[in-house]
């Protein structure tokens, strides 16, 4: 179990307020910033970082924090006024949805095609020092420490030949049978290998709002089974966007001479993603818009907000890493 | 229980195999299927043949090679 988060803003610090609350007390999050006040959702690290917090309670929960708590009336109801406005974010953000022909497969494809390696893979391939390379790895174990796990909890929600393909591409992400083949595992060693900590809380601190909220978008479309088409939709966008940038990726690692359980983490999902990529489209999704043709927009929706939003992300750390070497530079020569 | 063995045709990209032990190329390499399900390449841009590595969707891949074979 994991401690909980330093607060860095209002919402988050009702949230944690009301975690540290008595257990037998009431849980309501106090005096939340007035939602009005939330201008872009997707970058606000406060607003992030309460949504996380209370998604939290789902998976491993927190150390101090009674159990009960994950099921606290008036925690889901301050969590459902984060979601709404999270949402309502990422539909703006991702605009008008179609899918011509209801052909999913095919507005799949077509979608992950389009976008070639990320401006960030092909940074880290061939420009990022070091430090810069670590400070992605910093950023992606929000994810990377809990990777597949949002996914799993769509299981359930979905039935037939589409919940086999999702059982099998989530097998093969827990390690095909084998512990220590867990892709968690594997992120968690490449930390461990370049002396860093894998303690999620201290990752979650240091996180970009817009990092928070590319895994806290995965927890909103697993955790509510109404948008279960959108989380598969954003699996498969996923899948499908990450073997050619993890080769980039693994280059980079093997250009900055980083210990060999970097480079293993990328060249497993090289190959391990090209077969994801195929069980999410044609396994997953494909079938599931068969069974219930209703959910055909929603997976669209689901990974058009997938590379919205990590696209984003991306974004946000460009610009922090050219931020960074503008004032070095600057500071060199003044 | 015999196993059965299984290949999924997948458009424009690789092919699905389940339950297979082995792939052998035609130079007679054998690369041993460690995963419950593989994609083998079928456009033969993979640099990691005989398993896919999504090559058959990098454009700048497939203009290189255009080029090669012309
Ligand atoms: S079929 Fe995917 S790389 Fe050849
Ligand atoms: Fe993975
Ligand atoms: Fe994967």
């Amino acid at each position: 179990m994991i401690r909980l988060p330093e607060p860095c803003g209002p919402l988050s610090e009702g949230v944690v307020r009301a975690l540290r609350a008595r257990p037998d007390g009431p849980h309501a999050v106090a005096e939340p910033r007035a939602m009005g006040d939330v201008e872009y959702p997707l970058t606000d690290r406060d607003f992030q970082l309460a949504l996380w917090m209370l998604y939290e309670l789902h998976y491993g929960g927190f150390e101090d924090v009674p159990p009960e708590v994950e099921w606290d009336p008036l925690l889901i109801v301050s969590r459902a006024a984060l979601e709404r406005t999270l949402e309502h974010a990422v539909r703006r953000l991702v605009g008008p949805v179609s899918v011509p022909d209801g052909d999913i497969t095919r507005a799949l494809v077509k979608l992950t095609t389009a976008s070639g390696p990320s401006e960030v893979a092909r940074f880290l391939h061939r420009r990022a020092t070091r430090a810069e390379f670590c400070s992605y790895l910093r950023e992606r174990a929000v994810y990377h420490l809990r990777e597949s796990d949002p996914q799993s909890f769509v299981l359930p929600r979905i039935s037939g030949a589409a919940k086999t393909a999702l059982a099998e591409l989530q097998n093969d992400e827990y390690g095909a049978g084998e512990p220590s083949r867990q892709h968690q595992l594997l992120f968690a060693q490449a930390l461990t290998s370049l002396g860093m900590t894998t303690d999620l809380t201290s990752y979650v601190e240091e996180a970009e709002g817009a990092t928070l909220a590319s895994v806290n978008v995965m927890s909103l479309f697993a955790l509510n089974r109404r948008l279960r088409g959108a989380a598969m939709g954003h699996l498969a966008a996923f899948e499908a966007t990450s073997s050619i940038p993890c080769d980039r990726i693994l280059r980079g690692a093997r250009r900055l001479r980083l210990p060999e359980e970097v480079a293993a983490y990328y060249d497993e999902h090289v190959e391990a993603d090209a077969i994801h990529e195929q069980l999410a489209i044609r396994g997953i999704c494909a079938r599931l818009a068969e069974d219930e043709p209703d959910l055909t927009d929603d997976i669209m929706l689901g990974a058009l907000a997938c590379l919205a939003v990590d696209g984003l992300a991306g974004d946000v750390l460009l610009q922090g890493w050219q931020a960074d070497r503008a004032e070095r530079t600057s500071r060199e020569a003044g | 229980m015999k196993r059965r063995v299984s290949v999924v045709e997948c458009p424009g990209g690789p092919l699905l195999v389940r339950g297979a032990d082995e792939v052998v190329s035609a130079d007679g390499s054998v690369a041993a299927v460690e995963r419950s399900v593989v994609a083998v390449c079928r456009c033969g841009r993979s640099d990691r043949l005989p398993w896919c590595d999504d090559s058959h969707k990098d454009r700048a891949k497939r203009k290189k090679k255009r080029a090669q074979e012309s």
